[in-house]
């Protein structure tokens, strides 16, 4: 049985690693809200976007335009979005899991990577890795950044670097459902859902001004941004979600550990105790 | 409701927050095409904003704003405005604006090759907007 000092002093440690990891709760939990407040504000835009551009499609579903059809190029760019720090549970490694599990094959992807733990771990697999920094990004996600990654992005796609992009970032359900998602960001693929049809045939009396692929040419790169934006908001609320509950489970499990070496420190001092009644007495009886 | 009858919904959302939502007589801003001002009943119609000043005239009453980027969907009732980037002229810091001028002017001026042309009139028209709101 390890002895009293040992005891106390584990016990001890954990203690001051349970006040970190509460610290830190607290800290993603006020993050968390914040995160959530941006998304839900900036889902009105998405929305919007989205419902607009699909009307277009509809509209014009049978452009012969590059960003409908697809390049050439067997190359595929993965915009992948993790965070910069750990101690986040599994939030970062599901998405790198996301990519090398996944049916991309290894060697067609090129990515571009927001967030250090995602870039340093698919460079250690061997991926091909964009070589230029933009984990500053995460930290603060600003409509500016996603547009500036989104036309360097584009101009690759349209000079032919490759042929399709894809955005992995992690969903934010609510609180505690977090989902990994690979979208496919470009080609753009008409979703033919037979319950917007109505509503696509209302807004099919749209004018465009310009013509429709002038239009087109002009909307899809804000189709992307905000796509782009909207992952890198949503992945923020994610990491600070999952951050909050590994830091909870952290947390109650520091305590199970503390209760338990309480126990045995008890149980030790007891033990002491017993003993040395037991050798004064033994001691006694020697003497008299 | 008589006075109601010229009005329509106008709506701009930007990524982060709605900027202005409120019934108005009339709007005015600048596209691709040139300017548009647009009444009730316009027929629906998106267009690409370029950037321009934004007038909102409602009950004589005239607000601008600086808008830079983005595209308008336009129905009788309803105009939304989804901006990428806009700013009411308080939020505008004119030095800066002059200053972004002044460089996107020189950058025309000497013409160097590989100056990204159409991005600096962009910054230019960006900047010049800037200016013309705040006055």
């Amino acid at each position: 049985m390890a002895s009293m000092r040992d005891i106390k002093r584990r016990r001890g440690s954990i203690q001051s690693t349970q006040q970190i990891t509460k610290a830190m709760k607290l800290v993603s939990t006020v993050k968390l809200q914040r995160a959530k407040q941006r998304a839900e504000q900036s889902k009105a835009y998405f929305n919007c976007m989205y419902e607009t551009v699909t009307s277009m499609l509809a509209k014009a579903g049978n452009l012969n335009h590059p960003y409908l059809r697809g390049g050439e190029s067997s190359k595929k760019a993965v915009i992948v979005i993790t965070s910069n720090r750990g101690l986040a549970g599994g939030y970062n490694s599901n998405i790198v899991k996301l990519i090398t599990k996944g049916d991309l094959k290894k060697e067609d992807l090129r990515i571009y990577a927001i967030g250090k733990k995602g870039r340093d771990a698919l460079n250690r697999y061997g991926y091909e890795v964009v070589n230029e920094d933009y984990s500053g990004i995460i930290e603060e996600p600003l409509y500016v950044d996603a547009m500036a990654l989104s036309s360097k992005i584009l101009e690759a796609y349209t000079n032919g670097e490759f042929g399709e992009i894809y955005l992995a970032y992690t969903g934010f359900k609510n609180t505690v459902v977090h989902e990994p998602t690979l979208l496919k960001l470009l080609p753009v693929e008409p979703e033919k859902k037979e319950a917007d049809t109505a509503q696509k045939e209302s807004k099919a009396l749209m004018n465009f001004e310009p013509e429709d692929d002038e239009a087109l040419e002009l909307i899809i790169p804000k189709y992307v941004t905000s796509l782009i934006y909207g992952g890198l908001i949503e992945a923020v609320a994610s990491e600070n979600g999952a951050r909050m509950q590994a830091m909870d489970s952290a947390t109650s499990n520091a305590e199970e550990m503390i209760d338990h070496l309480s126990l045995m420190y008890n149980r030790a001092r007891q033990g002491s105790i017993t003993q040395e009644l037991t050798e004064i007495i033994a001691g006694a009886n020697a003497i008299s | 409701m008589a006075e109601n009858d010229n009005k329509f919904t106008l709506k701009i959302i930007t990524p982060d927050r709605t900027f202005y939502e409120d019934e108005v007589s009339m709007v005015e801003f600048n596209t691709v095409e040139g300017e548009v001002g647009i009444f009730k009943q316009h027929i629906p119609m998106t267009m690409i904003i370029s950037p321009g000043i934004l007038t909102i005239t409602s009950d004589g009453d005239i607000k601008e704003a600086a808008l830079h980027a983005g595209f308008a969907e336009v129905l009788p009732d309803k105009v939304t405005i989804l901006a990428e980037i806009i700013e009411w002229p308080a939020e505008i810091d004119l030095n800066r604006a002059q200053e972004a001028k002044g460089r996107a002017e020189e950058r025309i001026r000497e013409n160097a090759p590989g100056t990204d042309m159409k991005r600096a009139e962009m910054s230019l028209r960006r900047a010049v907007a800037r200016i013309e709101a705040v006055k």
